[in-house]
């Protein structure tokens, strides 16, 4: 197991992606959406970030995207739901999307998806924290925290306070994963 | 041609009649046993290695429903004989509710005539009422002359308290014996399972013991009235079997049967909505299950009759309201009695044997269920300790309605000779 | 998140469910209810999915309900129906159901008017099979959403008295209450004639009482059943006059009820019988539990078709 990231690294990372937000999209009716679980958390920390720094908060909202996944029969067993909060007009808003991680791109066109049947937004972009390239759609990111490059064989582990208890980014090698999993599973 | 003869040798002879329990031989000679001794020495004579093994008179069924004519696919006589044989019946008494119903000479002839494909007794139940429809009394004297050997309306209760009566009154003339289906059917009415805290919990209609018990309490009554013999059909509940207790003490001339289901399956068995468990009277509480047991035990209860009721596949095969009551049983009552009643110190073998052979012959006055010199050579031959599991393919029985589907028991028919032939052999490959 | 989730193939009753396999469909059910809160109301979850509605007795606000759900999912919807009449054959039951299942049929959801129909066919057919109603045996997606309308309504299920009233003898919705309530630990009086309340019914852990008055006291919700008149009285009650007089719901018997009593009823409601019109017009939560039953269904839907 490897650390990639502690707590300095993903604030400082979360300030970088907010900034560049604010750069772009300035004065804009903007909107954060978060994918369930971490992009959620991910997601308030930057909609705080803006307010603090524009002294209004952006539209905030949560995305569960299980039911627009195209691989749903491979997950078993069921996982329950959580409620898809989006709670403001998605017609016309900038939306800035987040993720914890970005891997092969399904993910992220499930959201998109989901988030066109909320309705017709004027932008969409994408925002994770970490970025471990092995991409199996076209799909590129517009904020990035950190690029690392990685193999099939190992995979990268977001842990936030809110959900794990601690503040950090490691990465895995298959073998090192089951205790990982069991640590994880405990938390949620 | 050469004079048939069988030697069933060193297996331990049970007859209930004669007390008999002992190893010994039995010479057969034609249709009637000639010789019971402790050591028989012939030649040229069929032997029957009958060691470690038991042999009993041939088990005598006073209520099976043989379903021709009429249903033909459901059971034949022929079919019907060979589940018997295979059961260690050599008597079988046949319900009359066939189509068309025996409540003339033409249907007493038809079964015979059809009787001689069948290897073993066939005789039939003449209906109480015309068509069963309980309003006027079938021609008695008609059906005596044509060899009916007792009567009986079972599958439909005798409503009519009066043609009860005048049945009963008018049956003695020809030393009939009435078998009555005792049910309330006011009660029973729509009920599909007893009633209880399982019917409340399948939300199926009840049929409460008492529509059994009620019925039962008033043709005691009417029995007793006339100082009329009377047997009761298929008893199920503690109440009728305390009912018939206390008239017996009385001295009413009552007999009663059950049937294994009765004495070995309780209604907590419906959770999995089996229709093959849908049996009229139903599979009742466990308390009843108890008290036929005691019945049986001190003898208020004469004789287990197997109410072999073959139905198709696909009537079974329905949601449970709409599916058929009846179990097929001819196979299994033996093997059920076995492991219910002897293994669990509830009759003793011979016991057992009297209930299933000498007590359902007396009650009808059959030439059956005595294993002596000079009677017919009906006997089977028991392997006590084999274990075996119903199943489906095995059946001989053209319907494979089978309650005890699925279920292990203990004892198994290795031989049937029935008028000194042998009509049933065990070979291995059959389980 | 949760880790181990829905293992079973069909969903033929609440009697045959734990505590926790409630939990996760009520659960999976509010995510459920947001859906139908959309201005595109669907979710493609179950694209190339097939569910088949097989009502072998006359539906409709179950049929829609199942249909609508499965149509949110994306699902494909194949529907059947039969008058109970012609299916007198019932062999043609199982036959017709053989027939769907060889189409590649995913899931179906079955209503019959026989108990214990829905669980001798699921033993026979390998696809999911959904219960919409047996008899008077169970409709678990009737207690489920009554289940989930108190949970929303109340904000919780333990610990609430929960009065159930009517033909509690042939009502299968009342089955189904009863296991659920008695799982997630309410207490349940059930109220109704005597001549229809079923024997040794108090096994299930309810109470029973002939009293309105008495078993309304204190209670929080009110479930009340749909009489079925069409069954007619065959001396059970002497008539549908006195019935309303003992036990019907009106304005002047919940005075004295508690004042955030939940009213509930399964519909369709017979006015002026099992409850007055006003009342049925005021309560609120009769067609929330309309809307709720959709959620349920849905999360029903998904977590059997995806099994």
């Amino acid at each position: 197991m490897k650390r990639i990231m502690g707590e300095k690294e993903i604030a400082r990372a979360i300030e970088q992606i907010s900034e560049e937000v604010l750069r772009g999209n300035s004065g804009r009716d903007l909107a954060v959406i978060g994918i369930y679980t971490r992009g959620a958390y991910l997601a308030q920390r930057i909609a705080q970030y803006l307010e603090r720094k524009e002294g209004r908060k952006p539209e905030i909202g949560f995305l569960d995207i299980t039911l627009y996944r195209d691989d749903l029969s491979d997950l078993s067993p069921q996982p329950i739901l959580r409620k898809t909060e989006i709670d403001f007009e998605v017609r016309g808003k900038r939306i800035v999307l987040v993720d914890d991680v970005l891997f092969t791109g399904r993910t992220v066109r499930s959201a998109l998806d989901a988030i066109s049947d909320f309705g017709r937004a004027e932008k969409i972009e994408l925002a994770v924290l970490v970025d471990r390239g092995l991409r199996e759609l076209p799909i590129s990111p517009t904020y990035v925290g950190t690029y690392i490059s990685t193999s099939l064989q190992e995979r990268i582990e977001v842990r936030l306070k809110e959900v794990d208890g601690v503040e950090e980014v490691v990465l895995i090698k298959k073998g090192e994963e089951w205790k990982a999993e069991v640590g994880k599973e405990k938390t949620c | 041609m050469r004079k048939r003869r069988i030697l069933v040798k060193q297996g331990r002879v049970i007859d209930p009649n004669s007390r008999r329990d002992e190893i010994t031989d039995i010479l057969i000679c034609e249709e009637r046993i000639c010789k019971i001794e402790k050591e028989i020495k012939e030649k040229e004579v069929e032997v029957i290695d009958a060691r470690g093994k038991i042999v009993i008179p041939g088990l005598v069924d006073i209520h099976t429903h043989l379903r021709e004519p009429g249903r033909e696919d459901e059971e034949s006589i022929k079919s019907g004989a060979e589940a018997g044989a295979k059961g260690g019946f050599t008597t079988l008494c046949c319900m009359a509710n066939t189509q068309p119903v025996v409540d003339n000479q033409e249907v007493v002839r038809f079964i015979y005539e059809k009787a001689k494909e069948a290897r073993i007794n066939i005789y039939p139940f003449g209906a109480v009422s015309k068509g069963l429809k309980g309003e006027e009394l079938a021609e008695f004297g008609e059906l005596k002359e044509a060899g009916v050997i007792g009567l009986s309306d079972d599958g439909r209760p005798i409503s009519d308290a009066k043609l009860l009566r005048r049945a009963l009154e008018y049956a003695q003339m020809f030393s009939l014996i009435i078998s009555v289906h005792s049910e309330e059917e006011r009660l029973s009415e729509r009920g599909q399972m007893n009633e209880g805290f399982f019917s409340t919990k399948l939300g199926l209609e009840g049929i409460p013991d008492i529509a059994e018990s009620i019925a039962v309490a008033r043709d005691i009554q009417i029995a007793e009235f006339l100082h009329l013999p009377l047997h009761f059909a298929h008893i199920s509940t503690r109440k009728s079997v305390d009912l018939i207790r206390e008239a017996k003490k009385r001295g009413v001339r009552i007999t009663c049967e059950t049937a294994p289901q009765y004495f070995s399956l309780e209604e907590s068995l419906l959770c999995g909505f089996d229709t093959n468990l849908k049996v009229n009277p139903p599979l009742r509480s466990k308390e009843d299950v108890e008290a036929i047991k005691e019945g049986l035990s001190d003898g208020t209860i004469d004789a287990i009759a197997s109410d072999h009721a073959p139905h198709s596949e696909e009537e079974k095969n329905l949601p449970f309201d709409k599916a058929p009551f009846g179990s097929i049983g001819l196979e299994t009552a033996l093997a059920v009695g076995i492991t219910e009643l002897v293994e669990k110190k509830v009759l003793t073998l011979s016991g057992l044997i009297e209930k299933m052979s000498l007590n359902p012959a007396r009650i009808f006055n059959l030439p059956a269920g005595e294993l002596d010199v000079g009677k017919q050579a009906d006997l089977v031959v028991v392997d006590m300790d084999r274990r075996w599991k119903v199943k489906k393919e095995d059946i001989l029985s053209r319907s494979k309605n089978s309650a005890f589907l699925g279920r292990e028991l203990k004892g198994l028919v290795m031989t049937t000779i029935c008028k000194g032939e042998v009509v049933y052999t065990f070979n291995g490959d059959n389980l | 998140m949760e880790s181990r989730g829905w293992q079973r193939k069909d969903l033929l009753g609440l009697e045959e469910l734990s505590k926790k396999e409630i939990e996760i469909i009520l659960e999976n059910a509010r995510s459920f209810k947001e859906i139908s809160e959309r201005e595109i109301k669907k979710v493609p979850t179950l694209r190339g999915k097939t569910v088949g509605l097989l009502f072998f007795e006359p539906s409709t606000r179950t049929k829609l309900s199942f249909e609508l759900s499965a149509k949110r999912l994306s699902a494909d919807t194949l529907s059947f129906s039969s008058a109970s009449s012609s299916i007198v054959k019932g062999e043609s039951l199982l036959d017709t159901i053989k027939n769907i299942e060889a189409m590649r049929v995913d899931l179906v959801v079955i209503r019959s008017s026989s108990s214990g129909a829905v669980f001798q066919i699921a033993q026979q057919v390998s696809m999911g099979v959904i219960n919409a109603g047996d008899g008077c045996h169970e409709h678990p997606t009737q207690g489920l959403l009554d289940l989930f309308t108190i949970y929303q309504k109340k904000g919780r299920i333990e610990g609430l008295k929960v009065c159930i009233v009517g033909d509690i003898a042939h009502s299968r919705v009342a089955r189904s209450d009863i296991y659920g309530l008695k799982k997630l630990n309410a207490e349940v009086v059930v109220c109704g004639p005597a001549t229809l309340i079923p024997s040794q019914i108090e096994k299930l852990g309810v109470r029973v009482s002939y009293s309105l008055e008495e078993a309304l006291k204190d209670a929080d919700v009110l479930n009340i059943l749909r009489i079925q008149k069409e069954r007619g009285v065959d001396c059970q009650i002497p008539s549908w006059r006195e019935y309303r007089q003992q036990f019907g719901i009106t304005r002047e018997r919940l005075k004295r009820a508690r004042k955030d009593i939940l009213i509930m009823h399964p519909g369709p409601i017979n006015r002026g019988v099992e409850i007055d019109s006003e009342i049925a017009d005021l309560s609120s939560s009769i067609l929330e539990q309309v809307n709720n039953g959709l959620a349920v269904r849905m999360a029903i839907i998904y977590l059997l078709a995806n099994r």
